[in-house]
């Protein structure tokens, strides 16, 4: 059985609990052991604190790379934000031998050290790769008929040179993965556009951020989608926060809950109520 | 007039931008570009002004900061220049000369308080409980210990005094 170190990052446990809930379910569902990775902190946030200071970031990355690999377990995170960060620390530091020294001289001061070993995985390649298509629809007890909207967003596959999951321009991993299920992924335009959030950008500058998700939202109710399903909860947090005062009312599943959802899991289990626009299915 | 300031060119590269003197301008990066097609940002503009030296004009411009990090254009550059390595070199720059948004700031503050870059929500964590979840998560939240050693890295690579006033 596969085991994995579960990355929880921010905002999966502290805005959408649900996440973090039909991740644990599913996984144990279809046999993929999760241990928690204790004591881990926020990634950092690439597109933030990377920006702000790449010494901490690179720090505190290998600070949650060593903690994995002390456990002698590869990292699987729910979030693209979190597998952008981890998984570009990781090669950093496995490619820089340099910079790996320079990490820990730090990781010294706190009585840690990184070798440099850790691979960080994502939540959907993993099922895709690992567990399989197939076995997904085995588990299937509650077969879909929605027509959703697969939304990869822009970490999870970019930059492709070293992450080499699917095509970063016409990519088709997600569009499997939601089919298992029984719900049919709509064809639309400009399908790998960003969402917007990224880059702190929807700190900085929430109004920029927001024509990004118009675009988006536009395109997928033109496909005639009922849910967005996305594999980053950053991602969900932008299209849930901000569709209802751009007028769109289209509800926004993370994939863990959509396949959570079609293995018998409830609206109470998959904390929708802490969602901004009401999921009624 | 401005001035360009060949030193920069050493500034970008020991913060990981040394690439940016690869870009031969034609323009891939910001036909493609979201942010571009929203905004006045150009990626091929800030490229040249990069190589040029003209760092007053980058650090203290808004346009620097209306990337999202989406990679397009990394992935569509003919010369597989890292562009957004190249954006963060000049971000963490510019946010060392303290040119950084109060937003971002906050952002900043979270992480160097509790190793999260979100507050924690008192609704959110009764609803932890609610479904079977711990209602800390098992993060540096749950241990004291494990926070002390995520601040010391921060202060031994200089963040607290980003997220001073």
């Amino acid at each position: 059985m596969a085991k994995y170190a579960f990355f929880l990052g921010c905002i999966a446990p502290l805005r959408y609990p649900g996440i973090e809930k039909s991740t644990r379910e599913v996984c144990k569902a279809l046999g993929v052991e999760l241990v928690d990775l204790k004591d881990a902190s926020c990634c950092p946030a690439p597109g933030v604190i990377r920006a702000f200071n790449k010494k901490t970031w690179l720090a505190a990355a290998a600070r949650n790379l060593a903690l994995a690999e002390k456990e002698g377990l590869e990292i699987v995170t729910i979030c693209n934000g979190c597998y952008g960060s981890l998984f570009d620390a990781a090669y950093e530091l496995a490619h820089e031998p340099e910079l790996l020294e320079e990490v820990n001289k730090i990781l010294a001061e706190i009585g840690m050290h990184y070798n440099g070993t850790t691979k960080v995985h994502h939540f959907a390649e993993v099922l895709h790769r690992e567990v399989g298509v197939e076995k997904i629809k085995e588990k299937v007890t509650n077969p879909l008929s929605y027509q959703v909207a697969a939304f990869y967003g822009c970490h999870f596959l970019k930059p492709s040179n070293i992450k080499n999951i699917d095509d970063p321009e016409d990519p088709s991993i997600l569009d499997e993965l939601i089919e298992a299920t029984g719900a049919k992924s709509m064809p639309r335009k400009q399908k790998v556009l960003c969402c917007g959030a990224g880059g702190g950008l929807k700190a900085a500058f929430g109004d920029v951020a927001k024509k990004f998700t118009e675009t988006n939202l536009e395109n997928m109710k033109e496909s005639g989608a009922q849910y967005i399903i996305d594999v980053c909860p950053f991602c969900h947090l932008q299209f849930d926060g901000v569709q209802k005062e751009l007028g769109y009312n289209i509800p926004v599943l993370h994939l863990s809950q959509l396949i959570g959802l079609s293995m018998g899991m409830t609206a109470e289990d998959l904390a929708l109520s802490a969602h901004i626009t009401p999921v009624t299915l | 007039m401005v001035t360009p300031n060949p030193e920069f060119a050493k500034e970008i590269a020991a913060a990981g931008g040394e690439m940016v003197k690869m870009c031969f301008q034609c323009g891939t990066c910001t036909a493609g570009c979201p942010s571009g097609r929203r905004t006045s940002y150009r990626v091929r503009k800030l490229m040249r002004m990069a190589q040029l030296g003209l760092k007053d004009e980058i650090i203290a411009s808004d346009e620097l900061w209306e990337c999202s990090t989406c990679y397009t254009c990394v992935e569509r550059c003919p010369r597989q220049v890292p562009i957004v390595d190249i954006v963060v070199a000049l971000r963490n720059i510019s946010v060392a000369e303290g040119h950084m948004r109060p937003q971002h700031k906050g952002t900043a503050k979270n992480f160097a308080k509790i190793g999260h870059t979100v507050k924690v929500d008192d609704k959110i964590t009764a609803l932890r409980g609610q479904i079977g979840l711990a209602e800390v998560p098992p993060t540096v939240l749950a241990n004291e210990k494990a926070m002390a050693d995520v601040s010391k890295i921060l202060a031994l690579t200089g963040f607290d005094k980003i997220v001073q006033e």
